[in-house]
């Protein structure tokens, strides 16, 4: 009961890997995004928020139509990545992570965008007349005093990587060891006849996982929180 | 070191149009809210941009907008003391005084970090965060962080506003320390008229984003046309004096300047040192001759040089006493008794008790 199946394994290792690699792919553009969408001031701002926003109305699956549409072999994207470095993503677990990637980035750009906004400008002002440039300031101020909006943006992204079907399924299919994961894993086995066992048991391992990575990032919350308060957070 | 500055400045319908020079030592921008004294700081400390003018240290210019200078706030070298100290909330002490270190060549370093924590009093702090400083021990640290940056210029933007009085008069002599130890040239901005006498040796008077006047303080709060700028409770001169001596038996220290002596009490300094007293108009009183049986210590004779002309049951009068000008606050019934008039000579009473430790300044 307590060893996992090769398949169970197969399908969780390769979850950890996509949902890894989709929030560590995504993180510095989110920051970036984040920073221009709470700071900078330009016509077509609304627009880009729209757009940033786009995963999370679109049903998922359409996500994963468009994704396989410009990034499939034959597509735009898709045919100049495979020609001028050789890259492969459509029906690879690379595919799978970045469809987790798009679908999470909005809640990522959110929470640290939110953070951003909470930032006391006056303390980057006071970082200049110190002597600091631009890229100092951001370096040295700006982005510890937003590590608590990144951990809880890592965390929602990393959650919604994990929970990932529609957008991952249209885009590179479910197949064992390269693309499914475990929410397509527990899909197929709810598909065939006397795999309600194993569906369940894959569900218990989700569970599982979720309540691991929010103990992990409510100790690194409070931990960024005391480093950047101060103290403790008050409830 | 010499701060020149001539600029424009509109926001929505505040226009700040401001010139003024200000030599080595402290020199105050006084004036009440809205005046305009923090937006002229944030314009030499390169966080805000005047539409037009230029902004000059030592003849090297900082912000010109003829010659298309605007140096970056960064590369400014100028040192700022905010109101609300600003420390870095994830920094502890000892780190946030070596932030501004770090961005200093060594070449153009004047202080060491073992001199500033000796002298704002900063061993115990180094390990805190800012969350768990009181407020005037955070406004040392600031003080202190600003300093380590070796900066050419200090501005200090109503550091004690958000103290309590206790805390104010510690943070003062730390200021007054700093500015004789360090020598470093402060523009200290303030609307609290004690501050301004205790510190400042030149003064720039803000009002409505306009320079009143600026020059020698002594100079200027003995003016009579300023005089509601300052406030009426508060108004008065300064004169500069030295320390004298000090009568152990009746605990008095004598202060002599050219014009004669003064006695007072409650004063902690030192013969020889110089001291600078701000004497209230309405705690000075004219008399035509040496007054005999009186209580008062303190008095003057000197040469009545100008009477304030207004309406209402008061007016000021000025008296030169020696290079020092004093004002007196009188009714207009008194003057109009003692038929009083411009040239006259006058003798101007003065109480030792009313000078009180909020009248002292050390030069």
């Amino acid at each position: 009961m307590l060893v996992l199946t090769p398949v169970e394994a197969d399908a969780l290792q390769l979850s950890l890997r996509v949902a890894f690699w989709s929030v560590a792919g995504s993180l510095p553009l989110a920051v970036l995004v984040a920073l221009v969408l709470a700071r900078a001031d330009f016509p077509g701002k609304s627009l880009l928020d729209a757009a940033v926003h786009l995963p999370l109305v679109l049903p998922p699956v359409v996500i994963g139509y468009f994704l396989l549409l410009l990034l499939g072999r034959h597509g735009p994207l898709g045919a100049m990545l495979e020609n001028v470095f050789g890259i492969v993503v459509a029906f690879r677990w690379t595919g799978a992570a970045i469809a987790a990637a798009i679908m999470g980035f909005p809640l990522m750009v959110r929470a640290i965008r939110l953070s951003l906004e909470g930032i006391d400008q006056g303390l980057e002002a006071a970082a200049g007349t110190l002597g600091a440039g631009r890229g100092w300031v951001f370096l040295t101020v700006t982005l510890p005093l937003a590590v608590p909006g990144i951990i809880t943006g890592v965390l929602l992204s990393f959650a919604r990587s994990l929970g990932e079907f529609g957008a991952t399924i249209t885009f590179v299919s479910n197949i064992p060891g390269e693309t499914q994961t475990l929410p397509l894993a527990i899909y197929s086995f709810t598909q065939v006849p006397g795999g309600d066992a194993q569906a369940l048991r894959l569900s218990i391992i989700s569970v599982l996982l979720a309540i691991a990575a929010l103990a992990v990032s409510e100790i690194m919350t409070r931990r960024a929180h005391r480093r950047v308060k101060g103290h403790d957070i008050k409830h | 070191m010499t701060l020149s500055i001539d600029i424009e400045r509109r926001l929505g319908n505040f226009h700040l149009c401001a010139k003024f020079d200000s030599a080595a030592g402290v020199t105050a921008l006084f004036g009440r809210s809205g005046s305009g004294k923090s937006t002229l700081v944030n314009v030499i400390a390169g966080l805000l941009r005047p539409d037009r003018g230029r902004v000059e240290i030592n003849g090297e210019p900082l912000f010109d907008s003829e010659r298309g200078v605007d140096i970056p706030t960064s590369k400014r070298r100028i040192g700022y003391v905010f109101q609300e100290g600003r420390l870095f909330p994830h920094l502890t002490v000892r780190q946030n005084l070596a932030y501004g270190r770090f961005f200093t060549s060594a070449r153009e370093r004047y202080v060491g970090l073992d001199q500033v924590i000796e002298l704002l009093g900063l061993e115990h702090l180094l390990e805190r965060r800012p969350a768990a400083l009181s407020g005037g021990e955070k406004q040392r640290v600031a003080i202190g962080r600003a300093l380590l940056a070796s900066p050419r210029v200090l501005l200090m933007d109503e550091p004690l506003a958000s103290l309590d009085i206790h805390r104010k008069g510690e943070i003062l002599q730390y200021i007054e320390s700093l500015h004789s130890e360090v020598k470093i040239p402060i523009v200290y901005v303030s609307h609290a008229i004690e501050e301004v006498v205790r510190l400042a040796e030149t003064m720039v008077l803000l009002s409505d984003g306009k320079v009143l006047a600026s020059g020698k303080l002594e100079e200027i709060m003995s003016r009579l046309d300023l005089r509601p700028m300052v406030g009426r409770y508060e108004a008065g001169a300064v004169i500069d004096t030295r320390v004298t001596a000090y009568d152990e038996r009746y605990e008095l220290t004598t202060l002599s300047f050219n014009g004669g002596e003064l006695s007072v009490a409650n004063l902690d300094a030192l013969v020889g040192e110089r001291v600078r007293v701000r004497i209230r108009a309405r705690d000075v009183a004219l008399a035509l001759h040496p007054p005999a049986g009186v209580s008062m210590l303190n008095v003057l004779r000197g040469r009545l040089i100008e009477i304030s002309r207004e309406e209402g049951p008061v007016a000021d009068v000025r008296v030169q006493v020696g290079d020092a000008c004093l004002v007196a606050r009188l009714t207009r019934r008194s003057i109009h008794q003692l038929g009083l008039e411009v040239g006259q000579e006058v003798y101007a009473l003065i109480k030792a008790i009313a000078l009180d430790r909020h009248s002292f300044g050390f030069a």
